[in-house]
């Protein structure tokens, strides 16, 4: 068993719950023990930078700090704005002995200290790399035939660029929805912004952003948008009637996380995998998975 | 010699010194503006935003709602051909907004950001229900209705906690805090 200290965030605690439990199982049906890091606290999203720095960073920190303490080398954080956070303050730590000081002296008051040495990865990231494609397609026992699924990317896994990356167009989320039997579909959109916070602190300009990703991916015939994001699953799945109301479109469009599909393509229960907890109904995966076994 | 620095100086001055290039660099090409997914919510392209920095347009740049209308998705930064991170600049220019407490009228984004600053430093972890005062009111009554529709799908789906959580270390955490910015002594 590979052992990776594992940040949930807020969200995954609340709006997206399903995803978490997702996470938990799927990770385990490919040998994966995830170790909550105990006592995490909130890593700020997109709200803490405007307000103060030196803070954000810190906030961040005392996480990656709590990772250390525990012996890990590796951090997963399941949502991208959690996943970017901790990738950029843990690269800041190394690379600026000034800021790592300033963040130190704060943690000293409550006797933690950073090194920033632990690796910071995305959950996807994590499947992809350390189980690879083909020890998940074994898993497979109910491959998603004919599924049609719209990988939705979004920014922050692959924004601001972390090392080498295409940003312009990824295909790794393909290959992933591939492996387990699905039919991702094209579209144009999948690493266009869904609009983030400005779903509270601009609906409006969010809920067309949302809509600009909906009707791509309603074009492109998708049965079930995927998302690595809780952000970007609340904006597309909870205000899509919202969308609707705003723009007398009818979108019913199901969103997923990945890690829900995953674990329907491993057959496991779908109630573990916190499954029908949306407010779009989801398609009947299952009659996918059962139609093809 | 004049010591005074510019504005142009101030806002790069409070761009992380290891993020990219400052903004003495732009070419004004507009592929920021042609990649943003906000732009036309926007009182002024991020190209102009960049224009108007550099001409020392203070007051108008404070005024624009465009830097509170960026969601932070990157793509003009990993897209622009003179390596400027522009949403980073757009967070300096919430920050410098922010403590000159100089911002456009009926914006969200300023009075949300502070209340979620104070959530955390409150309980260490985020509860949704504690935002809604900074933003709810700006509805108007049928917003009202529709958000209060959603928060009852959410509860009803066991989505949403109707109490907050804390952290169990929240003394040591707010020490941390209380070293970078001042929050008052511990009770």
């Amino acid at each position: 068993m590979r052992l990776y200290a594992y940040y949930p965030g807020c969200s995954l605690e609340s709006l997206a719950q399903g995803y978490n439990l997702s996470t938990i199982e799927v990770a385990g049906a490919l040998g994966l023990e995830l170790n909550e890091i105990k006592d995490w606290n909130c890593c700020g999203a997109t709200a803490y930078f405007p307000v103060d720095e030196l803070l954000a960073h810190t906030l961040v920190a005392r996480n990656l700090a709590l990772a250390e303490k525990d012996g890990m080398s590796d951090f997963v954080a399941p949502c991208s704005a959690c996943y970017k956070n901790a990738y950029f303050t843990n690269k800041y730590l190394r690379q600026d002995h000034d800021l790592a000081e300033h963040i130190n002296y704060a943690l000293e008051a409550d006797h933690l200290h950073v090194d920033g040495s632990l690796q910071v990865r995305h959950l996807i990231e994590v499947f992809l790399q350390d189980v690879g494609l083909e020890a998940i397609r074994r898993q497979v026992s109910r491959p998603l035939k004919g599924l049609k699924v719209a990988p939705y990317y979004g920014c922050q896994l692959l924004r601001p660029r972390k090392d080498h990356e295409d940003t312009e167009d990824p295909r790794f989320f393909e290959d992933l929805l591939s492996a387990i039997g699905a039919e991702p579909v094209p579209y144009a959109s999948k690493t266009r912004c869904c609009g983030g916070s400005l779903i509270v602190t601009n609906r409006k300009a969010a809920l067309d952003m949302v809509r600009i990703l909906l009707e791509d991916a309603a074009a492109h015939h998708a049965d079930v948008i995927a998302t690595v994001c809780p952000m970007c699953n609340v904006n597309l799945e909870v205000y899509q009637s919202q969308v609707n109301r705003e723009f007398g479109t009818e979108f019913s469009v199901p969103v997923m996380y990945f890690t829900q599909l995953m674990g329907v393509a491993f057959g496991l229960r779908q109630d573990r995998l916190g499954i029908g907890k949306e407010m779009v109904s989801g398609t009947p995966l299952l009659a996918f998975a059962e139609a093809s076994k | 010699m004049s010591s005074v620095p510019t504005f142009k100086d101030e806002i790069t001055n409070l761009m992380y010194a290891t993020h990219g290039k400052p903004i003495s660099d732009c070419l004004q090409c507009g592929t920021c503006s042609g990649t943003c997914p906000a732009v036309e919510f926007m009182d002024h392209t991020p190209r102009l935003i960049i224009g108007m920095i550099g001409a020392g347009l203070k007051d108008e740049v404070l005024e624009s709602n465009t830097f509170w209308s960026c969601a932070s998705c990157y793509h003009c930064s990993v897209r622009c051909p003179a390596g400027i991170d522009i949403a980073d600049m757009m967070y300096a220019l919430k920050r410098y907004s922010m403590w000159k407490d100089r911002h456009q009228e009926g914006l969200i984004g300023p009075a949300f950001s502070q209340t979620f600053v104070k959530m955390i430093v409150g309980s260490g972890r985020s509860f949704e229900p504690a935002l809604a005062p900074t933003y709810l009111f700006k509805y108007g009554p049928r917003g009202l209705v529709q958000e209060a529709q959603i928060a009852t799908g959410l509860v009803l789906k066991g989505r949403m906690p109707l109490l907050p959580t804390k952290i169990k270390g929240l003394k040591g955490f707010q020490n941390i805090v209380r070293r970078i910015i001042p929050i008052g002594d511990p009770s």
